[in-house]
C-alpha cells in the first residue's frame, strides 16, 4: 500500500515537473515555447508594413479584429530570409502585461514540429555558446529524444526593442 | 412573498448619486438674486426621491438625514423661507455627507456618525435658527419599511361590533373608489350585514350613472379593532358622510340586521353636499417607528466597469438590428431558389446589408462614446469651492458639454482638466481690486469648452485673467537652468516653457494649485493618450490652453490614399485640399527640404513614399502625383501621393495594444477586404519629414 | 391577470414595484413620469395605476387628473405613492381623482395588499 502510494505521489512529482513546449524549426535550429503562451498556429498571409521599422517586423495583420504585428523569427535571431510560401507557418504567441493587458505577436517560423514534454529538471541553463542566435531570449536547452530544443523566452520575444524607449517618452 | 430588496440596491445607488449630482449642480447655480422656482424644485425633488428610496431600501441614517435637508428646501420651494448663500453653503455641504454616506454603505463600511451628526445639526440650526417664529416640530424620524402598526385613535370600543352608516357623496365612483370593494374588505373582518337605501337615486331621466346615489348602513359583528375599520374608509373619508358606532348587545342579539332608521338615512341622502355631520370619528393614524427590518445586503459589484448608456441608442442599435434581420430574409429567399436574374436582387441585398453592418458597427462604437459633461460637470464646485477660498469672484462657462468622446478619455480627461482650472482660478484670474484696477470687470470668467476637429477632440481652459508674462517666463526658465541665457525662442516656444519639468510659474506654492504635480505631468498625461496641448497667452487679456485627443476607438471619416501598392487612411477632417503642383510652385531650399506656394503660404512638401520607404511607389515626379494639403493640429503639409481613393468611414484601432507607437501613424484600421490600412499622423508625418 | 401602469421617477422604486407586482403575476409596464405614463396610457388600457406624486416633466397628481379624462381611466383604481402624508397632497389628489394612496416607506407586502385591495 504504502510503497503504491509513493509511486503513484513521484509520478505526480514527475507530472507537475512536466512542462510542454511547442517545438518549431528555423533553419536547421529546433526551438520551443511554452505551450501556454501559444494562442494559435496560422499560416502566412500578408501583412500590412509599418515604416521605418527594423525589417524582421514585418507588419501587421488583422486577428479577429485586433491589430496583431508579426515577426520574422529568422531575421530577429540572423539566420537570415527565407522565401514565404503557403506553407509558412505564423505561431501567435501572446503573454500577460503588467497591467493585466494581454499582448499577442505572431512569430515566423519555417515549421512546427511536436509538441514536446520537458521535465524541468533536465532544461539546461543557456550556456554562452558562440551562435548566431543571440542568446538573450533563450531561457535554457532541453534535450527532446537527443535533439537539442532551445526553450524561448516568449516575453522577451514580445518585448520589441524600442517599446520601452517608448514608454519613457 | 418575501422579496430580496438587496437586488434593487445598486441602481438606488446610482440613482442617488445622480441626484446628489444634480442637487449640487443645482445649489452651485442658484442665483442668490432671483430664485427661480423650478431649479429648487428640482433640488427638492432629488432630495425627495433619495428620501423615498432610502428609506424603502432601509437606509433610515440616510432618510433620517435626507428629511431634514427637505424640510429646509421645502420651505424653501413654497417661499416661506429666504434661498441665502449660508443656506446653499450648508446644503451643498450635506449634499457631501450624503455622497460619503451613501458610498460608505455601497462599500459596506461603516458611516462616520460624528460627522452625520455635525453636518444635520448645521442642517437644523439653518433650519430652526434662522426663522425664529417657525418652530420646527417637524418629526425628524422617517418610519423605516415595516408594517405601520396602527394606534388606536379612538377611545371608543366595541366587542360586539360596529354600525356604520355610509352614504358617499355623488363623487365617489369617481375617484375609482368602489363601495362594493369595501364592503368585502369588512366582510373580510367579520360577520357583515347590508342594507342599502336607494332613496337618494333620482328619477331616471335625471339619473347620472356615472354617479353614487346609494347609501348603506352596514353592521359588523366581532370584536374588530376600530383602526380596521377606519383604515377601510381612510381613502373615502372626504367622499362620504360616515357614522361609525358600536353596535349595542341587544340589536346584534335581534337577528344581525339593524333597523334602519328612516329620518337619519334620509338626512344623509339629503345632505350629501353638506358637511359630514356624523363623522365621528377622527382618523388619526401615526406610523409607530417599528424596529428597521434592514435587510443584509448583498456584497454588490462593486468597481465594475459599466456605463449608461441614453436609451435613445439602444433603440437605434435594436433598430439596426431589425432592418438587419430582414435584409438577412430577403437574402435568404434569393438564395433559396438562385436563378441569375434575381443577380440584381441578390446586388441590392448585399448592398443594403453592407449598408447596415456599417450602421450597426457605427453605433456600437457609438456606445461607448459619453458626453464630455461627465468630466465638466464637477467644475462647477470646484470653482465654487476654490473662488471662495481665493476670495475671488469667478464665472465658470461651459461650452459644448455634449461633445461626445470615448469613455476611457473622458476617464483619463478628468485629471488634467482639474489641474489646468485650478491654475487658471489661482494664477490667472486676479483678485477682484486688481481686475477693477486693470479695467477689467470684477468677476472674471473661466471657460471650459470642448469641441470636435478632425478626428479629435479639442478641449480648452480659457480664462480672461492676467495672461501669460513673456519676460517673467524667460527669466524664471534661465533662472532654472532649463533654457540658455542667449536661446532664441519664438512666443509659443516661450509659453511652452511652463510645460518643462521643474519650471513653476508660482511665486509660492499655494494650496489650491501647488500640489506637486507640475504642467510637466500634466502634458505627459495628455501626450500618453495620443494628444497634445498648446497654450496661447495674452499679458493682461488671459490664457488659453487647448488639449487635443484622439477620439480613440471611435469612427472617423477617413480619405484613403494610395502609396505605391500600399493605402493609408488620412482623417478627413485634416484634408483642406488636394492639387496637382507643378514644378514651377515649388521652392527648394538647400537642407531644409521642398515648400511649395499656396495661396499666400509656402508649405512643407512631404514625400510619403520617401518618408515612409515606400519602394513600389509610382509616382516620383511632383507632376506624376498628387500633393493633399493638411492640416495637423495647426501644422500644415502638403502630403505627396500617387493618388486618392474611396472616403469611408473607418473604426480606429490601436497599433499600441500589441504593437507599439509609430511615429507618423496614430492608429491602424481594417479594409472591407480584412487587410490593415494605417491612419496617417499629420503632426507626426511633419516631424518625420523634418529629420 | 391584471395589467398595472407603474410610475416613478427613480429607477429603484420603479423596478421595486414593477419585481413585486410582476412577482405577484400582474402584468406591469412602467413609465418614468407623468409624460411618459400618459402617452403609454394612451395607446393601452390598463386595470391599475400606481404613481409617485413628485416627478418631473408631470406630477402625479396631474397625472391622474389627465387620466381620468381619458374614457379608459374613468373609473379604474389610481394609487399615489406618496411621503407626503400631510392632507394637502392627499386632498390634492382626491380632487383630481385619485383612488387612494400608499405611503412611503413602505415594503413589497403592503404594496401588494394594497393593490389585491384595489383589484378584487
Amino acid at each position: 500500500m504504502a510503497e503504491q502510494a509513493e509511486q503513484v505521489e513521484t509520478e505526480e512529482k514527475k507530472l507537475e515537473n512536466l512542462v510542454q513546449f511547442l517545438s518549431f524549426t528555423l533553419g536547421d535550429e529546433e526551438y520551443g515555447v511554452d505551450i501556454l503562451r501559444v494562442q494559435e498556429i496560422r499560416s502566412w498571409e500578408p501583412v500590412s508594413r509599418i515604416p521605418n521599422v527594423p525589417s524582421y517586423e514585418k507588419g501587421v495583420v488583422n486577428l479577429r479584429g485586433a491589430i496583431v504585428p508579426i515577426i520574422d523569427l529568422r531575421e530577429r535571431f540572423g539566420l537570415g530570409h527565407l522565401e514565404y510560401s503557403p506553407l509558412t507557418v505564423v505561431v501567435v504567441l501572446q503573454m500577460q502585461t503588467a497591467e493585466g493587458k494581454t499582448r499577442v505577436m505572431g512569430v515566423v517560423v519555417d515549421s512546427v514540429s511536436d509538441v514536446v514534454d520537458v521535465d524541468k529538471k533536465t532544461i539546461q541553463d543557456a550556456p554562452n555558446f558562440g551562435t548566431k542566435v543571440s542568446t538573450e531570449f533563450i531561457n535554457g536547452l532541453a534535450s527532446v529524444d537527443g535533439r537539442m530544443v532551445m526553450l524561448l523566452d516568449v516575453e522577451k520575444l514580445l518585448k520589441l526593442d524600442g517599446l520601452d524607449d517608448d514608454d519613457e517618452n | 412573498m418575501s422579496i430580496d430588496m438587496a437586488q434593487f440596491h445598486q441602481v438606488f445607488f446610482e440613482e442617488s448619486f445622480e441626484g446628489l449630482d444634480i442637487m449640487e449642480t443645482g445649489l452651485l447655480n442658484l442665483d442668490m438674486g432671483d430664485v427661480d422656482a423650478e431649479d429648487i424644485n428640482t433640488i427638492f425633488r432629488a432630495a425627495h426621491s433619495i428620501k423615498g428610496g432610502s428609506g424603502t431600501f432601509g437606509f433610515t441614517a440616510v432618510s433620517d438625514f435626507t428629511h431634514v435637508m427637505e424640510t429646509l428646501l421645502d420651505e424653501m420651494r413654497d417661499g416661506r423661507r429666504q434661498v441665502t448663500q449660508p443656506a446653499v453653503d450648508v446644503l451643498l455641504g450635506s449634499v457631501d455627507c450624503l455622497r460619503e454616506m451613501l458610498t460608505a454603505i455601497q462599500d459596506e463600511q461603516e458611516i462616520d456618525v460624528p460627522s452625520v451628526t455635525e453636518y444635520k445639526k448645521a442642517l437644523e440650526i439653518e433650519l430652526n435658527g434662522n426663522q425664529v417664529n417657525e418652530a420646527s416640530p417637524e418629526n425628524n424620524s422617517v418610519a423605516p419599511p415595516g408594517e405601520p402598526v396602527l394606534e388606536l385613535g379612538s377611545e371608543k370600543e366595541s366587542e360586539g361590533g360596529w354600525r356604520i352608516a355610509f352614504s358617499p357623496h355623488t363623487n365617489l365612483l369617481k375617484t375609482g373608489n368602489d363601495p362594493v370593494r369595501m364592503f368585502r374588505e369588512l366582510a373580510s373582518l367579520g360577520e357583515l350585514a347590508v342594507t342599502v337605501d336607494f332613496q337618494g337615486v333620482p328619477d331616471f331621466y335625471d339619473l347620472d350613472p356615472e354617479e353614487c346615489h346609494l347609501s348603506w348602513n352596514l353592521d359588523i359583528a366581532g370584536d374588530i379593532p376600530i383602526s380596521e375599520i377606519n383604515d377601510i374608509f381612510d381613502w373615502v373619508e372626504d367622499d362620504c358622510d360616515l357614522a361609525i358606532q358600536p353596535l349595542d348587545e341587544r340589536s346584534q342579539n335581534d337577528n344581525g340586521i339593524a333597523p334602519i332608521e328612516e329620518s337619519s338615512v334620509k338626512e344623509n341622502a339629503n345632505q350629501q353636499s353638506s358637511e359630514p355631520k356624523t363623522k365621528t370619528e377622527v382618523v388619526n393614524k401615526p406610523v409607530k417607528p417599528a424596529a428597521s427590518k434592514k435587510q443584509p445586503a448583498k456584497p454588490a459589484a462593486k468597481g465594475s466597469s459599466s456605463i449608461r448608456v441614453d436609451t435613445s441608442k439602444i433603440d437605434t442599435l435594436i433598430n439596426m438590428v431589425g432592418e438587419l434581420v430582414i435584409t438577412q430574409s430577403m437574402l435568404g429567399l434569393v438564395g433559396e431558389n438562385f436563378e441569375l436574374n434575381k443577380l440584381d436582387q441578390l446586388k441590392n441585398g448585399l448592398s443594403q446589408l453592407e449598408r447596415h453592418t456599417r450602421e450597426l458597427q457605427e453605433s456600437v462604437m457609438n456606445i461607448r462614446m459619453l458626453p464630455i459633461s461627465f468630466v465638466f460637470s464637477r467644475f462647477p464646485r470646484l470653482v465654487h469651492d476654490l473662488s471662495t477660498k481665493l476670495d475671488k469672484k469667478i464665472e465658470l462657462v461651459m461650452v459644448g458639454e455634449h461633445t461626445e468622446v470615448d469613455k476611457t478619455v473622458v476617464e483619463l480627461l478628468s485629471d488634467p482638466l482639474v489641474h489646468l482650472v485650478r491654475n487658471s482660478l489661482d494664477h490667472g484670474i486676479e483678485m477682484p481690486a486688481d481686475r477693477v484696477a486693470a479695467g477689467k470687470p470684477e468677476t472674471g470668467t473661466i471657460t471650459l469648452e470642448a469641441y470636435h476637429r478632425g478626428g479629435n477632440i479639442v478641449i480648452e481652459v480659457r480664462d480672461d485673467g492676467k495672461g501669460l508674462n513673456k519676460d517673467m517666463l524667460r527669466a524664471k526658465a534661465i533662472e532654472k537652468g532649463l533654457i540658455d541665457e542667449d536661446s532664441i525662442l519664438t512666443d509659443k516656444q516661450t509659453y511652452e516653457l511652463i510645460f518643462m519639468a521643474g519650471f513653476s510659474t508660482a511665486e509660492k506654492l499655494t494650496d489650491v494649485s501647488g500640489r506637486g504635480v507640475g504642467m510637466d505631468v500634466v502634458r505627459r498625461n495628455i501626450q500618453s493618450l495620443g494628444g497634445n496641448i498648446e497654450i496661447i497667452s495674452e499679458l493682461g487679456k488671459g490664457s488659453t490652453i487647448a488639449i487635443h485627443l484622439p477620439l480613440t476607438l471611435a469612427i472617423m471619416d477617413g480619405q484613403s490614399i494610395a502609396v505605391g501598392d500600399e493605402r493609408f487612411i488620412v482623417p478627413l477632417g485634416a484634408i483642406i485640399e488636394s492639387i496637382n503642383v507643378n514644378e514651377t510652385m515649388v521652392n527648394r531650399v538647400a537642407g531644409k527640404g521642398e515648400t511649395f506656394r499656396l495661396r499666400n503660404e509656402y508649405l512643407p512638401i512631404v514625400r510619403m513614399h520617401e518618408i515612409f520607404d515606400v519602394k513600389t511607389v509610382q509616382a516620383t515626379k511632383l507632376t506624376e502625383g498628387l500633393v493633399v494639403v493638411v492640416d495637423g493640429q495647426g501644422m500644415r503639409c502638403g502630403l505627396f501621393i500617387d493618388d486618392l481613393l474611396g472616403q469611408q468611414q473607418v473604426v480606429i484601432k490601436s497599433l499600441e495594444a500589441n504593437y507599439r507607437k509609430v511615429e507618423g501613424v496614430s492608429g491602424a484600421t481594417i479594409l472591407g477586404d480584412g487587410s490593415v490600412a494605417l491612419i496617417l499622423d499629420i503632426p507626426g508625418l511633419v516631424r518625420l519629414s523634418n529629420q | 391577470m391584471a395589467s398595472i401602469l407603474a410610475v416613478d421617477d427613480s429607477a429603484s422604486m420603479r423596478q421595486m414595484v414593477s419585481f413585486t407586482l410582476k412577482g405577484a403575476g400582474y402584468t406591469v409596464v412602467e413609465a418614468v413620469d407623468g409624460v411618459d405614463a400618459l402617452n403609454k396610457a394612451k395607446t393601452q388600457k390598463f386595470d391599475c395605476v400606481v404613481t409617485d406624486v413628485n416627478m418631473p416633466n408631470k406630477d402625479g397628481i396631474t397625472l391622474i387628473k389627465d387620466l381620468r379624462a381619458l374614457p379608459d381611466f374613468k373609473f379604474i383604481p389610481m394609487l399615489m405613492l406618496t411621503t407626503e402624508s400631510g392632507m394637502d397632497k392627499k386632498q390634492a389628489g382626491k380632487a383630481a381623482g385619485a383612488t387612494g394612496w400608499i405611503v412611503k416607506p413602505f415594503n413589497p407586502d403592503q404594496l401588494l395588499k394594497t393593490i389585491k385591495k384595489v383589484l378584487g
